[in-house]
């Protein structure tokens, strides 16, 4: 599978990254590098083996229900580019 | 002899004896850093005055006798590990302006315990590289120099400030990460020891994510036994990460002096990769042979899938990575380029603020977790993971701790390796197995090549036995007797 320029607009979109065309070529070629190389996990055999999500040898806890923190808007809003008040502002979305 | 030359046992002995107070050692320290750092570029932020602050409480403490082994002990901080009230950048244009107003758990327990903070150490951008030259705030030096050369070379990665900081006395110890190496090749580029301990062993919380299931804390310094005394405060619990283990944590200096008589030493015969240096292999050998010396038995074993742990790593962590910078869009924190509209300004933020490699990875990241690639990629990945887990799951139940190198080569020219990503990608060879894996694994300096440069061997042990790992690296570090030291240091 090979991505052609297309695709690497495609993946830019999808994560959010403005890409200009004299990047998308580059991008192209080192994308490609990247998934050529790991092209070679076809070769392994992994019938019926479970897929390994994480590192930790245990099951994730689950935790009590409850509040634990809060009123601790002025800190959350201290590090926000732009605010309203209290809330984050962002561009108009609606017209 | 100079105050630079103790190590942290030793100055933390000194400070305990009242040879020698906080204030004074800190003192040392700060001006070591403002007369070295322009140069080597280990910190990204300073903090003298908190240093100070910090060292005054430590003199009034151990005078009380609340002083713990860490106590006025000046280190360096990776500045992937939330501060609070000091910014934290993971070595990235978009988090800049950011302040954290929480202190990370790992961070916070070597405050709590009375170490002084000299400042945030310089890293490859969100981690993300081995020679820390991805970093916005420009790259590190490594302070060796191959023999008769005066050209720059790095210090590793990710975590190459910490590394620099230890390897030329600017810190007694530093924090680091490790993702896929960040903590070993770095450690064995600059003649330091480092562990990464057993992932859930130290908490995560409050460490800016790169790869969840692969992040992992743990200390760097100039010896093993000053890193058994920094991982004992490290790890421990954590009811703010998910992932960390509920595993009583012991006092990992009480394995030091074990020795490995009668401990069984596997060598896995994939890590002889075709075309590996032979200065590598040479020191290899004379690893298993200062281990058979001190009464170890050496037993060949296979960790079969091996070769596909590169590839299995530059799926996974780039799609978790992916996933953990989509936070990165401008709008709660970090910093923001205006657009047209709320796509257009999460495009340019993101364009803006990140990185090449950083970008590389992310878009590598989303193409594989995407539809119609998902599990030819991702899937796939997840299962030969849980191959590589089996090997050495099959492994330790013939031995107690595994040798190898720790990188393929020495430190190597700034601007070197650049080719291609891939190119660069290769120094985590012998190190992304046990991140894959989740084991615990340590580089000790083990000698110097041809060049003069220092090279490290890497003891990887089992779920949760950091204790083995300390055992056999202390006995590797005894018979190395490594005592070089780089040319750029304070003295």
């Amino acid at each position: 599978m090979s991505l052609d320029a297309a695709a690497v607009r495609r993946i830019a979109r999808l994560a959010r990254i403005r890409v200009d065309d004299a990047e998308v070529e580059t991008l192209k070629s080192e994308l490609n590098a990247i998934l050529g190389y790991v092209e070679q996990l076809s070769a392994v055999d992994v019938e019926g083996i479970t897929p390994l999500s994480g590192g930790a040898q245990m099951a994730l806890r689950q935790r009590a229900d409850i509040l634990t923190d809060g009123g601790i808007s002025e800190k959350i809003l201290a590090n926000a580019p732009d605010r309203e008040g209290n809330f984050f502002a962002v561009p108009k979305v609606v017209e | 002899m100079s105050l630079f030359d103790l190590t942290l046992a030793q100055a933390s002995k000194a400070l305990h004896l009242g040879e020698v107070t906080a204030l004074e050692l800190t003192t040392a320290y700060i001006k070591a850093v403002e007369e070295l750092n322009p140069r080597l570029n280990a910190y990204i932020t300073t903090t003298p005055d908190l240093a100070l602050d910090q060292a005054l409480e430590a003199d009034m403490r151990l005078q009380n006798g609340t002083a713990t082994a860490l106590t006025g002990i000046p280190i360096a901080m990776k500045d992937l590990f939330c501060t609070a009230g000091v910014r934290t950048t993971a070595g990235s244009k978009i988090l800049s302006p950011f302040v954290p107003p929480y202190e990370s758990t790992v961070s916070g327990k070597l405050k709590a315990a009375g170490a002084v903070t000299l400042g945030k150490a310089n890293l490859d951008e969100f981690a993300m590289g081995s020679s820390n030259i991805t970093s916005a705030y420009g790259p590190v030096e490594n302070p060796w120099k191959r023999t008769g050369s005066d050209a720059k070379l790095v210090p590793g990665g990710s975590s190459g400030g910490s590394a620099t900081a230890v390897a030329a006395r600017i810190a007694l110890a530093a924090t680091g990460t490790d993702t896929g190496g960040s903590i070993r090749q770095p450690a064995s580029f600059t003649g330091i020891a480092g562990i990464k301990p057993t992932y859930g062993r130290c908490s995560r919380y409050g460490i800016v994510a790169f790869a969840s299931s692969l992040d992992q804390a743990g200390p760097m310094a100039r010896t093993v036994e000053d890193n058994a005394l920094l991982l004992n405060v490290m790890a421990g619990f954590d009811d703010k990460d998910s992932t960390s283990a509920n595993i009583a944590v012991p006092d990992f200096t009480a394995a030091l002096n074990q020795g490995v008589k009668g401990k069984r030493i596997g060598i896995p015969k994939e890590y002889r990769l075709e075309g590996t240096n032979p200065e590598i292999l040479a020191l290899w050998d004379q690893g298993i042979a200062w281990l058979k010396d001190a009464g170890a038995e050496v037993v060949d074993i296979s960790l079969p899938h091996t070769k596909y742990g590169l590839a299995v790593y530059y799926i996974v962590a780039p799609a978790e990575a992916s996933s953990n910078l989509a936070r990165y869009d401008g709008v709660r924190f970090g910093a923001r380029v205006d657009g047209v509209d709320l796509i257009d300004m999460y495009e340019r933020t993101r364009a803006a603020g990140f990185g090449t490699e950083v970008k590389r990875r992310i878009m590598i990241g989303t193409y594989v977790l995407s539809h119609g690639y998902y599990d030819a990629y991702y899937l796939k990945a997840q299962k030969v993971r849980a191959l590589i887990l089996r090997d050495f799951q099959q492994a330790f139940e013939q031995v107690d701790a595994i040798l190898t190198p720790t990188a393929p080569s020495a430190a190597f020219g700034l601007g070197e390796k650049m080719d291609d990503p891939v190119t660069m990608y290769l120094n985590d060879v012998f190190t992304v197995p046990a991140s894959l894996a989740g084991v615990p694994a340590m580089s000790v300096p083990a000698g110097l090549s041809s060049e003069g440069l220092p090279l490290g061997l890497q003891i990887i042990g089992n779920h949760f036995d950091e204790a083995t790992v300390f055992a056999v690296s202390a006995a590797i570090e005894k018979a190395a007797g490594f005592t070089a030291l780089p040319e750029l240091r304070a003295k």
